[in-house]
């Protein structure tokens, strides 16, 4: 079946265009929507505005992808669906696409021991759990540990210290000279966030993004870690320092830190080392490069959009909802993956049991159906707090309110300070197809105001 | 019928409502502070969580499956706690009191 390319919905390069076409031209069965190399540049948006319109319930078989055979879920509907069942689409095991562990490993990661083989089974089955790869009950004991860490009340607790924080950052920024954006706010704001969560010592606070950059990708030339050793040290070394904190708060007052709470939670002596890591790594992960993305791209998609910019400018007010158009467009986590506890159908297709699922956040936010006029950028839609960046169903990110509340706190402080932030050439985009964001991000301010 | 919710900063709003629609959408529409309704009312987010006046439990019915796993993964659960997009107005729930938890 051959369907007549439509129009696009937004102008595009010529290269974009050329692109746009050979994927239209590609047989649909040989679309692999995980395909890492789409992302950074841009090219993921006509793979699954094509899957929307011709194959929203898609699957990809192995011959045609590096990550397996996998069903993917493109439309908004049906991926609300998916992720609010969570009997039918259970999160135990791998929450994304990326590769299983390329070797069997007999020793352990953590602490350089051997194994049982029964804990060999577990890793080559499922790698790491965490409350965010788990199901009920185990799911709400892991969560109910750590949620109070970003609970409303201490929420409000940290907003006058985010925004002391904001504000001498943006005082230190240079004027009239070019810098990268990330580096300089957004991995500094949000890393001095993440150390106050865990309760880790702020002049080691690069250490937690390393960390996290580590943990969500693979080693490799131009990667955060080089190579598999690095890799692998990395790793242990967080999580002994984790499993650290978390003994030497077990002999002190209970606080709010998440290693505390983790402490202090009648359960957590029960919980084993694959777990206190993966729930260490989900705290990380989700408070880091979620919404240090997210801050980088409200800077990029505000100057690539002019209008946009002079209504926020004009009025200040709409930056909560310019925030969550900002995560809807960002989408800073593409997709999260689920496997069928039995043969479900959806959107008119049947996914046998024990299939792999992903859910496509990034393509259900650009769904028309849902959202109008869904690739453009539009700071005052009418309902900008309905997006799928955060997941909907007892998975849903746990630290949202957060992430909205340090993305406001950071505008509120710029626009006070900086009647103008120019983006110099093209941002650098992260490499994979989990983490949408951007490596660095080249940037002047003219003046201050 | 009238809605009153008690808000975060313990101040009251009471507001009208017409019979057949999701306690959410009454909030939302009337701008209350503290009801979110991100996920458009399926109990898929938890940001629209109330704890229902005492006298208005009955009333006001038993939680779903659904939600009932959403507020075991939520802050400030008690006993009245309820989504409020799983309450449907109605003359019988004229008079309705609910207390705004925030998200």
């Amino acid at each position: 079946m051959t369907t007549a390319m439509p129009r696009a919905a937004t102008d595009l390069s010529p290269e974009q265009a050329e692109a746009r076409e050979r994927i239209y031209a590609a047989p649909l069965e040989s679309l692999d929507p995980a395909k890492t190399d789409r992302f950074p540049t841009g090219e993921w948006q006509w793979v699954f505005e094509r899957l929307r319109a011709e194959d929203p319930v898609h699957l990809t078989t192995e011959e045609h992808s590096e990550f397996g055979r996998y069903w993917s879920l493109t439309r908004w509907a049906d991926i609300q669906a998916a992720d609010t069942n969570h009997e039918l689409f259970s999160a135990d095991g791998l929450i994304t696409l990326n590769r299983p562990e390329p070797v069997a490993r007999t020793t352990s990661i953590f602490d350089g021991r051997e194994l049982t083989e029964e804990e060999v089974q577990e890793r080559q089955k499922a790698g790491i759990r965490s409350l965010l790869s788990m199901d009920p009950p185990d799911h709400e004991i892991h969560r109910g540990a750590v949620a109070e860490g970003v609970a409303p009340a201490n929420l409000a607790a940290l907003e006058p210290l985010i925004r002391e924080r904001a504000g001498a950052i943006l005082d230190g920024l240079p004027i009239g000279e070019e810098f990268d954006w990330v580096d300089k706010v957004s991995i500094e704001l949000t890393a001095m966030t993440l150390a106050t969560l865990f309760d880790y010592p702020q002049e080691k606070r690069r250490q937690l993004t390393y960390w996290s950059d580590v943990i969500t990708t693979q080693a490799g030339p131009g990667q955060p870690a080089e190579t598999q050793e690095e890799h692998d040290l990395a790793i242990r070394d967080f999580y002994m320092t984790m499993a650290e904190l978390v003994g030497s708060r077990r002999s002190e007052e209970p606080r709010i830190d998440f290693m505390s709470l983790m402490a202090h939670s009648p359960h957590s002596v029960n919980f084993s080392e694959a777990e206190l890591f993966g729930d260490s790594v989900v705290l990380l992960v989700g408070g880091n490069d979620t919404t240090r993305n997210t801050i980088t791209g409200s800077v990029y998609f505000l100057s690539q959009n002019p209008e946009e910019n002079a209504k926020l400018r004009a009025n200040p007010k709409l930056i909560p909802s310019m925030v969550s158009e900002t995560i809807r467009f960002q989408t800073p986590l593409t997709h999260m993956t689920r496997r069928t506890t039995q043969d479900v159908e959806i959107g008119g297709k049947v996914i046998p049991a024990g299939d792999r699922v992903v859910l496509w956040y990034v393509s259900g936010n650009r769904d028309d159906a849902k959202v109008q006029d869904a690739d453009s950028y539009v700071i005052d839609r009418k309902n900008p707090r309905q997006h799928l960046s955060f997941g909907f169903g007892i998975h849903r990110c746990l630290g949202n309110k957060l992430a909205e509340l340090q993305l406001r706190i950071i505008w509120e402080e710029m626009l006070v300070r900086f009647p103008e932030i120019t983006v110099v050439g093209e941002p650098k985009r992260s490499h994979g197809h989990f983490v949408k964001g951007y490596d660095s991000m080249t940037v002047v301010i003219p003046r201050r105001n | 019928m009238n809605v009153t919710f008690t808000l975060q900063d313990q101040t009251s709003r009471t507001v009208e409502a017409e019979p057949g629609w999701k306690l959410m959408e009454v909030a939302v529409d009337n701008a209350i502070p503290g009801i979110d309704g991100d996920c458009g009312g399926e109990a898929a987010c938890a940001t629209c969580h109330v704890y229902v006046a005492p006298e208005w439990r009955d009333a006001t019915g038993e939680r779903t499956d659904l939600e009932q796993a959403m507020l075991a993964s939520t802050f400030g659960v008690r006993e009245n706690s309820r989504l409020s997009c799983q309450i449907e107005t109605s003359e019988e729930l004229d008079g309705l009191s609910v207390e705004v938890v925030g998200s």
